[in-house]
């Protein structure tokens, strides 16, 4: 499947290092599918050990249904379980637009088909703000032009072309394309040393 | 881009092919894996009736979510951790994957028994669906973390789409003072280069201080190469690493293990090899070292005060106050005297035999606090059995500590070891993120294990120094 452009409502979320175990905590990742694993996104941040709502975005009525998320710097950082953007998919986010992302999260998340694209501070403070004011704004990510656009407002995003490339072709699940080069695994695969 | 070092040269020797997408395509030599984030990858290959490529390249363990007591009472009391167990058992069956169960003596985590048997070896590219495989660069080898998506594909094709990292070799040099371990060589790099500084690199560590560290110190400090933002750290292999490896279960003997050492000379990084950037730490310098936040990066030296957010820019603000909020420290406090509720040895950062004598090494003779609930939890069956025959389970039971069976236990809590409400607990683990060891307001001080055998006896942290000189 192509993804050329992401359009949404967007939910912010702009602080740094926020890691894996707070997207999804480790409890909820004894379950065999990925299933249910939307209803744990963010669990321990947003309700407390007696089940009361906490103050969260995502508790927030204004930003539910939005499906673009706005973070700050190292977002996903921690643990290599694809549950929680998997977590985060299967609660309705489309696209996450960041600062700067851990190394696996990022893969994983292209991995399933998750586009994450970076952009500066200033820029994403600055949509914040807006959409904290117009919760309702429409913001569309276009990976061709490499543009987020929301109201009268635009800013320039970056994303590694191999990942752009593989959206906007839709081969951003490479398991066809890695099984074209068989016989050269074979070879490579019989010669190591090991 | 670097040049000539050993990522390049290993890089290089797995390569299959380049893609369209403009990435690489990398043949893995060694894959990994546990019950936790393999059960979807099976069930994709299932459904596509697909087979594993090359089934003697994969080896199996249970880890994450086992009890750390009555191990072989099957059903587990836990009906999740039973039906993940059974769903690995039934995979690595229909799948001809080597399983080290509860059964085999070679159980344990998977960083603790890769190398303990010998799998892990230099030169090797090793995936697992564990961020913490980059401990398996203490070989030499590139071992990284990967998802469930990309463990199908290694199931599938023994390959994946990478594009190489940039290198940056930290030297550290001089020697580490007594009492200085290298749980804190690898805390103080990343207090220094930030715990996104690492992000795009792999870490090389050389220098003196790494080159007369043992093996099991080495793998420590890969291990947390990960919490650095690098997916990757390794040393050079040398004589040191030629020796661990001698006459492991999984290492070929004669001829063929003369072989392989020429092949493991040949990928050490070159003298005259080209880093993207380069850290000196001067390793003498390094105090026992305490993290007081909620990221491995909040660290301070035992003796200093916790930060205060005075002209600090704004986001880093924001870290600070709600790290403090959290851990329920004030600014300006020191961390010497904190006063601790439990502590966990174990983890595969620190639950290697090494590890377990030099927390007995203080626990001796020694009493755990009244307040106190310690753990010490091996990090494989072999380890246990080894720590056994020394007579440190003794230690550690007349002390007053709870000696468990191998398992991931208490560093991320998914079986019934856990914190509970906001205990402040002394852990020799790797993570101290809010909710990391079961409870949602626990917290957590990362420390190496004496350290934390210390804060055992005292209920408070204390720096070892002080009690190695006494
Ligand atoms: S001990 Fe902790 S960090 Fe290591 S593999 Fe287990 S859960 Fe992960």
């Amino acid at each position: 499947m192509k993804i050329e452009s992401v359009m949404g409502k967007a939910i912010p979320l702009l602080l740094d290092d926020i890691d894996t175990d707070r997207i999804i905590p480790a409890r909820y990742l004894k379950e065999i599918t990925f299933d249910n694993m939307g209803k744990y996104a963010f669990f321990d941040e947003r309700q407390d050990s007696k089940g009361n709502l906490k103050e969260h975005p995502f508790n927030d009525k204004q930003f539910q249904h939005a499906s673009i998320l706005l973070v700050g710097k190292n977002f996903g950082c921690g643990s290599s379980r694809e549950h929680a953007p998997q977590a985060l998919k299967r609660y309705g986010i489309k696209a996450i637009i960041g600062e700067s992302f851990a190394e696996i999260f990022a893969g994983n998340c292209k991995a399933i088909g998750l586009p994450v694209v970076y952009a500066t501070r200033d820029d994403i403070k600055q949509c914040v703000d807006f959409i904290s004011k117009h919760p309702e704004t429409m913001l569309t990510i276009n990976l061709v032009s490499k543009r987020v656009r929301y109201f009268e407002e635009s800013f320039l995003i970056a994303m590694p072309d191999p990942q752009r490339e593989s959206f906007l072709k839709g081969t951003w699940n490479v398991l066809d394309l890695l099984k074209t080069n068989d016989i050269l695994i074979n070879d490579l695969e019989s010669s190591l040393p090991y | 881009m670097a040049e000539r070092t050993l990522y390049n040269k290993v890089w290089d020797k797995h390569k299959v092919a380049t893609l369209p997408t403009g990435q690489d395509q990398l043949l893995i030599g060694l894959h990994l894996i546990h019950e936790v984030t393999t059960p979807q990858a099976f069930a994709s290959l299932n459904e596509r009736k697909a087979s594993v490529r090359f089934p003697h390249r994969t080896f199996a363990t249970l880890d994450h979510i086992i009890p750390t007591e009555n191990q072989l009472n099957r059903p587990f009391l836990d009906q999740q951790a039973e039906l993940m167990s059974k769903t690995l058992e039934y995979n690595v069956k229909e799948h001809g994957i080597t399983f080290f169960n509860s059964h085999s003596g070679n159980q344990g985590i998977v960083h603790v028994i890769g190398p303990e048997l010998g799998l892990t070896k230099p030169g090797m590219t090793i995936a697992c669906g564990d961020s913490h495989t980059s401990t398996h660069g203490a070989f030499g080898s590139l071992g990284f973390g990967i998802g469930t998506s990309e463990v199908a594909l290694v199931l599938e094709t023994q390959t994946l789409a990478l594009t190489p990292l940039k290198v940056r070799k930290i030297e550290v040099t001089g020697t580490l003072q007594k009492g200085v371990s290298a749980k804190d060589v690898i805390l103080k790099i990343i207090n220094k280069c930030g715990v996104k500084g690492g992000i795009g690199y792999a870490y090389e560590f050389s220098g003196a201080v790494f080159d007369s560290m043992s093996m099991e110190e080495r793998m420590t400090v890969c291990n947390m190469s990960i919490e650095g933002g690098a997916r990757i750290g390794y040393v050079n292999p040398d004589q040191t690493t030629v020796d661990y490896l001698v006459d492991r279960k999984y290492v070929p003997k004669g001829e063929s293990f003369d072989q392989l050492k020429h092949y493991w000379q040949s990928i050490c990084s070159d003298n005259d090899a080209i880093y993207d950037d380069v850290v000196m730490i001067d390793g003498s310098s390094i105090e026992p070292m305490v993290t007081w936040g909620i990221t491995p990066g909040q660290s301070i030296g035992v003796n200093d005060l916790l930060p205060n957010t005075t002209s600090k820019p704004d986001d880093e603000k924001q870290l600070i106050e709600s790290a403090l909020a959290h851990m329920k420290f004030q600014a300006d406090t020191p961390i010497l005297d904190k006063v601790i509720d439990v502590v966990f040895v174990g983890s595969c950062t620190n639950s290697r035999l090494s590890d377990l004598r030099e927390a007995a090494e203080i626990m001796k003779n020694n009493n755990v606090h009244k307040d106190v609930k310690m753990m010490v939890v091996p990090g494989s069956q072999n380890v246990k059995k080894e720590a056994e025959k020394e007579g440190l389970d003794k230690i550690f039971i007349e002390a007053g500590a709870d000696w468990r069976d191998p398992g991931c236990s208490m560093c991320l809590a998914m079986n019934p070891d856990k914190l509970e409400k906001d205990q402040l607990c002394a852990s020799t683990s790797n993570r101290n993120f809010i909710g990391r060891q079961g409870s949602p307001t626990g917290r957590t001080l990362l420390m190496s294990p004496a350290m934390a055998a210390l804060a055992a006896i005292h209920g408070k942290v204390k720096d070892i120094r002080t009690f190695i000189e006494i």
